[in-house]
């Protein structure tokens, strides 16, 4: 895993990214519909992987749960909308001290008591597991019968309750794309950055150049959940429905970190490429089953089984570091800067 | 005079094994201590007591003046000693540069004076050649020299050094004694060494403690350990003189 974020981008990367973002920005002009809500799921998958991204691939903790943080980000302000009619812009800062704090135990109880590694990956499944199991039994947000917002008339857009057309959601998680990966890149190149970049590589040395590890793990482990919790939000006010029973699940955590995993854990653009393959190919298999009449079960669960299995064998680091030399976008700081 | 670093009776079993039993000894302000003895003597136990990696059972460890036996590795780090690794631990996957820069962030928190405090440790040690290639590629002598640089980076008062010769040519072993030599005239600073390499220890250091079986043996000016018959039996045997 090299850091290919560090020290001056070039300025043909800066272009190119321009040029992608003014695409990205005409796009709904131009695409119908169903594109933009297959681009909706692209931005949210990019957008979720880059927190989970932070935590796992800068920090090293690996976390299975991060469907906990959804869920929550998403009941919490869904929830004060429906019964006190709050606005998602407020309802946010709820779910993030929500999932903050939620975050912030699970830290605690690891780092204090020195749980690590797989039994830390455990520990977070076992608390979206609580979650899955107490919002089933909770009637105030519906329990297992679902909790539902009411449903958006789509010709006007209200961006100020987030009831509107897939073309707002489109811009809304279009920002919050952009957002998590200037905040990343900001983070990466700051004192904190640094220090969970070796924390990574070796906590033991880490330690010994004076870095005091419970408070790091502390901070990224707070700050990825709080990220995350955003995404349950406009997850919430997208799908206008939550079960616990989808939203708390194990194959939800398991999806989200699908796309860093493939596009490249620890780099800042594996989780915005990774997202970008895996959801167009998999709605273009889609697309195919449905062209040849075929309608089998689980297929886009057996197609990921391919994509992280071709990845893990050909790619391991993910397909963005190749693809960045392939590109020349990998910063080749070596031979642009004499000495040191 | 206080020393900088007093040992006083630090004792560690592990499950039975007394790896080190009552241990003292002083390392001035300002001196280069050597601290030798067969493999598996308790050299390295004895440095993880003081880093903080392990907590003594018994005795106490203080560093200019202040009790730091049961303090964690990042709080004696930031009291100002540095250590180095004998199984050296290169954050692999980041730049010589990088590396150096995370212990450089002991000292200032911006990182834009980080770097250029790396710039400078990563010079002095002759990195700079490689200042942007992955620490995983380095050879196991540059491995070595990066652990120094790390620790350098944090300006420690006192440098903890775990068999950095080991492994390094004898032009490399002279050019690595010349620099400590130089930041021990011109810094300052402290240093205690363990080291197999008898050329290094005996051009730095001018006082040395021989550890046998986790105790104190002999200690004393180089020359004098060397001719101390305990310390012949158990160590370097007849040949070595």
């Amino acid at each position: 895993m090299r850091a290919p974020w560090l020290d001056g981008a070039p300025s043909r990367e800066i272009i190119l990214l321009c040029l992608l973002l003014a695409a990205l920005i005409l796009f709904p002009a131009l695409a119908n519909d169903y594109l933009i809500t297959v681009l909706i799921l692209i931005f949210y998958f990019a957008y979720v992987g880059q927190a989970w991204n932070l935590m796992m691939g800068f920090a090293g903790q690996l976390s299975l749960g991060h469907a906990l943080y959804v869920g929550l980000g998403a009941y919490a302000a869904a929830a004060l909308y429906v019964h006190f009619g709050i606005s998602p812009w407020l309802g946010l800062w709820v779910s993030v001290a929500v999932a903050a704090g939620t975050g912030g135990l699970i830290g605690f109880l690891a780092f204090r008591f020195g749980v690590a590694g797989v039994y830390f990956a455990i520990l977070t499944i076992a608390f979206a597991e609580f979650a899955r199991l107490a919002f089933d039994h909770w009637s105030w947000v519906g329990g297992s019968a679902g909790f539902f917002l009411p449903v958006a008339n789509y010709a006007k857009n209200d961006l100020v309750n987030l009831r509107g057309s897939p073309t707002m959601f489109y811009y809304v998680l279009l920002a919050m794309t952009v957002g998590a990966f200037l905040v990343c890149h900001a983070l990466l190149r700051s004192r904190a950055g640094y220090y969970w970049l070796a924390i990574r590589e070796s906590p033991e040395a880490a330690q010994a150049l004076g870095i005091n590890l419970f408070r790091y793990r502390m901070y990224v482990v707070v700050l990825s959940a709080a990220m995350t919790s955003l995404g349950g939000v406009v997850f919430a006010f997208y799908y206008n429905n939550l079960f616990p029973e989808q939203v708390f699940h194990i194959s939800r955590s398991i999806e989200l970190i699908l796309a860093p995993i493939i596009g490249g854990i620890g780099t800042l653009f594996g989780p915005i490429i990774g997202a970008f393959l895996l959801t167009a190919l998999a709605e273009g298999l889609d697309e195919i089953m449905r062209t040849a009449g075929l309608d089998i079960p689980g297929v886009k669960q057996i197609f990921y089984g391919v994509c992280l299995l071709v990845v893990v064998m050909f790619l391991p680091d993910g397909v963005w570091p190749p693809l960045a030399k392939v590109l020349q976008l990998d910063g080749q700081r070596g031979q642009d800067q004499p000495g040191c | 005079m206080a020393a900088l670093l007093e040992i006083a009776g630090i004792s560690k079993n592990f499950s039975g094994l007394k790896a080190v039993q009552n241990v003292s000894f002083n390392v001035p302000e300002g001196a280069i201590v050597g601290l030798i003895g067969p493999n598996g003597a308790g050299k390295t136990t004895c440095f993880n007591l003081v880093a903080g990696v392990y907590r003594p059972e018994a005795g106490e460890i203080r560093l200019a003046g202040r009790r730091i036996d049961g303090w964690r590795p990042d709080q004696i780090c930031r009291a100002g000693l540095g250590r180095t690794f004998q199984l050296v631990k290169p954050f692999a996957g980041l730049t010589v540069m990088e590396n150096v820069v995370v212990g450089a962030l002991k000292q200032s928190h911006s990182v834009r004076a980080a770097k250029q405090i790396a710039a400078r440790v990563v010079e002095q040690l002759g990195l700079q050649s490689k200042c942007h290639e992955p620490a995983g590629s380095l050879t196991l002598p540059d491995r070595k020299r990066l652990e120094v640089a790390r620790a350098l980076a944090t300006a420690p008062r006192i440098l903890l050094l775990d068999e950095v010769m080991a492994g390094l040519r004898p032009t490399e072993t002279d050019r690595m004694v010349g620099l400590f030599k130089d930041l021990n005239a011109r810094l300052g600073l402290t240093i205690l060494m363990i080291e197999h390499v008898m050329r290094a220890v005996m051009a730095l250091s001018r006082h040395v403690v021989v550890l046998h079986h986790g105790q104190v043996i002999a200690a004393g000016a180089p020359g004098e350990v060397t001719r101390d018959p305990a310390v012949l039996e158990c160590y370097l045997g007849e040949d070595a003189l």
